[in-house]
């Protein structure tokens, strides 16, 4: 029986203009924070837009809102041809569209007003962690209500990855933002230490898998087949890869803690499953480069043909040095280093972005009925973009590279050949400046995209009615068996790839939530003081683990440079967890008591009266503000509640507590010959915080 | 070495295992068509 329906191109459109508006502010954003490691003075002394807050904000817009974006426009506008029916509700769609734009104007709001949980990728403050929530579950229902409706019985390999991704974000967000709120954007995770990390990182790896890949996965099967005009390479290798990369990708998150107090067989766990990670990834490289054989002709002539083989080569590349730097003894080497910071930009402009242009191209003329303007400036657009990428990638792994082999650099006596760690950024300085220029050049070529396209649109014609389709059901009558069966069931399919997800999450996460099991019964680890919490809250305001880990490595160079490595009991009372991920500057886990007050408050008016080469930013609004003392009594009570073991008369009185501290703090520094009457501002309760790492442990 | 009493056996188990859902598959004509979901996504909707 044939029918005439309309495909909703509206909302798809919607989507597009969304993901080019945001991409830009993504781009830029990530530009100025190149520059300012470059160039430390462009962190302007402006709290807002200092480093720490800032890179939270890149991150956050290059993946939620440009990636974001991009992807919801593929997906409904590619879910809809291939299960021949309307999006479920056009109310929905809406809901979805402009819910997500508001979700991030809220965090392009809140990130640099310094409201953060400082967990990478899932910084957004608990008031946005539900909204993201309930528009996650708008597309949901949305997604699989088209599911429902749908006039094609088979689903095709990208419906499943589309299926994949959202289940998998929904758990993941979840699970990782179960947090106690204690103000109206400020709250408290229920996971402390080694739980919080091991969480974090599987929410955060996962972020790439399911947010970065598996939906531009979907969006590959089924945009790269349509613009070369063949069949994927291999339908068979594509059910293979799927179900191994949902079940393997999910066990991967502890690749990112190598070497730190989480318990061995959870490192060990997270090492293996990356590297297994290389053959699923690879198969979805090969069948998406392989879709191209018999036409690679086109990729002299076709710039979108070009772009996708460029897209799915860093893919390649970016999967095969992933599990490389999951390896434990190369993981010593890159962690914390700028490789890392390379190797997701592959993926991020490489895959992603790229991937996002040839998509775009290839949409943008259908959906406005006409030409693009001129497919001169796509070759442009792609050539200056290669630049651009190849240099940002290049440039970061030889800094990676240089600075992890000077960290690690030990002397035949014993000694670190480096001792002073700012010898180490200062040698890699000018790659800062060749990373910028990277990011300049894929910011022109994005600008000759944006050009390209407002010319397209404006030359469009204007009669914009929507085209009908004719289209008809099939496939509802035929018996099939084995897993082309499944192909046919939504339901039967999801629940399956759940449990392909849920089993490593499980496996993994469980045992560390009796985090008392892994703790020595005989510690006296003590948690922090009242000014010390208080010093907490804005050392993870500040965004400070952006650029200095709390975690020494298991490691000699690690343990020659900061001090003994790191243990459980050390940061079990951390809510949240501060390890970091990145050294830009020295790790902090042992800097309490290292140098006196003084030190600390001339280091945070002016690193550069304490190391002359610093290229940290200046904090003057630290001697301004007032701590914010009242509030703790809120945070004591959660805290307590959470089982951290204060008395009832350090939560009742949490504020005075801290204020007593604060004026011994205040006193010592004008007595050592510094400003008076400090003991109200922020800068001595994070000197408290501060002077405190390292020190609550047995053997401080 | 006491986990290899443990580990050998699971691994002839899985690797028995693939080789069962391989000839499994085979036979129930999982490989019979290859072809046709890949292509059909090529065929576009007529417009009218």
């Amino acid at each position: 029986m044939k029918e005439f329906i309309k495909y909703d191109d509206e909302i798809v459109k919607k989507f597009v203009l969304a993901t080019l508006i945001w991409g830009g502010c993504a781009f830029i954003f990530g530009l100025l924070a190149a520059l300012q490691l470059a160039y430390w003075p462009l962190n302007m002394n402006l709290e807002w837009v200092t480093f720490g807050r800032l890179r939270p904000l890149h991150t956050n817009a290059a993946i939620f809102a440009f990636a974001g974006n991009a992807i919801f426009a593929g997906i409904y506008y590619s879910t809809q041809r291939l299960l021949k029916a309307r999006l479920f509700s056009d109310g929905l769609s809406k809901i979805h569209f402009w819910g997500w734009q508001f979700i991030i104007v809220a965090a392009a709001i809140s990130l640099p007003l310094g409201y953060t949980q400082s967990k990478e990728y899932a910084e957004l403050e608990w008031p946005i962690d539900i909204a993201i929530t309930l528009i996650w579950v708008v597309f949901a229902v949305n997604f699989f209500g088209t599911i429902k409706k749908r006039r094609e019985k088979h689903l095709y390999v990208a419906i499943w990855f589309y299926i994949a991704t959202i289940i998998t974000v929904a758990v993941l967000h979840v699970v990782n933002s179960i947090e106690i709120p204690v103000a109206a954007f400020k709250s408290l995770p229920i996971y402390a230490g080694i739980q919080d990390a091991l969480v974090q990182w599987w929410y955060g790896h996962n972020a790439v898998a399911f947010f970065l890949t598996t939906p531009f996965l979907g969006l590959m099967y089924y945009f790269v087949p349509k613009a070369a005009d063949r069949p994927v390479y291999s339908y068979r290798l594509s059910i293979i890869h799927f179900w191994a990369l949902v079940f393997i990708y999910i066990w991967a998150g502890p690749h990112h803690l190598l070497y730190t107090s989480l318990p061995d067989w959870a490192q060990n766990l997270g090492m293996v499953f990356s590297i297994m990670l290389w053959a699923p990834s690879w198969g979805g490289m090969i069948n998406g480069l392989l879709t191209i054989k018999g036409a690679w002709h086109r990729l002299k002539t076709d710039p979108i043909i070009r772009f996708y083989i460029a897209a799915l080569t860093f893919y390649g590349m970016a999967t095969f040095e992933g599990p490389l730097l999951s390896i434990k003894s190369i993981s010593a080497l890159g962690h914390y280093t700028d490789w890392i910071i390379g190797h997701v930009h592959a993926g991020a402009l490489g895959w992603n972005g790229m991937l996002i242009f040839a998509m775009f191209y290839y949409l943008i003329p259908r959906l406005w009925n006409t030409k693009i303007y001129s497919e001169k400036l796509i070759h442009h657009h792609f050539w200056i973009a290669l630049t651009g990428v190849i240099l940002y990638y290049t440039s970061m792994v030889v800094a990676g590279i240089t600075q992890g082999l000077m960290w690690l650099s030990i002397t035949p006596e014993g000694q670190l050949t480096y001792p002073d760690f700012i010898e180490t950024v200062t040698k890699i300085i000018p790659l800062y400046w060749a990373r910028a220029l990277g990011g300049a050049f894929f910011i022109v070529g994005f600008a000759i995209m944006i050009y390209n396209i407002y010319k397209t649109i404006k030359n469009a014609p204007q009669a914009a009615e929507e085209k009908s389709v004719e289209v008809s059901r099939t496939g509802f009558e035929e018996q099939a068996e084995g897993h082309r069966k499944i192909e046919g069931l939504g339901l039967t399919f999801s629940i399956l790839t759940f449990l392909a997800i849920a089993a490593g999450s499980i496996i993994e996460i469980y045992p560390t939530l009796s985090l008392h099991r892994y703790i020595n019964p005989n510690d006296t680890t003590k948690p922090f003081s009242a000014l010390e919490i208080a010093g907490r809250g804005i050392y993870v305001r500040e965004g400070c683990y952006n650029c200095h880990s709390q975690q020494i490595r298991q490691i000699p160079a690690d343990v020659l440079r900061y001090g003994p490595a790191s243990t459980i009991e050390e940061s079990q009372y951390d809510r949240p967890f501060q390890w970091g991920s990145k050294r830009t500057g020295p790790d902090l886990a042992r800097i309490g008591k290292k140098y006196p007050h003084m030190w600390h408050l001339n280091h945070m008016l002016n690193p550069r009266t304490i190391a002359a080469k610093s290229i940290m930013p200046n904090y003057p609004w630290l001697f301004e503000k007032n701590t914010d003392f009242l509030a703790l009594r809120r945070e004591f009570s959660v805290m307590k509640k959470l089982g951290v073991p204060y008395d009832e008369n350090t939560v009742a009185n949490a504020d005075i507590l801290a204020q007593k501290e604060a004026k011994l703090i205040a006193d010592d520094i004008s007595a050592n010959g510094g400003p008076a009457g400090l003991e109200k501002k922020e800068i001595v309760a994070l000197i408290a915080y501060l002077q405190s790492l390292g020190q609550k442990g047995a053997n401080p | 070495m006491n986990i290899l009493i443990i580990i050998i056996p699971i691994a002839l188990a899985l690797g028995f295992g693939f080789v069962f859902i391989f000839v499994w598959a085979t036979k129930s004509g999982q490989f019979d068509d290859l072809d046709t979901p890949s292509h059909r996504i090529l065929k576009d909707d007529e417009r009218k």
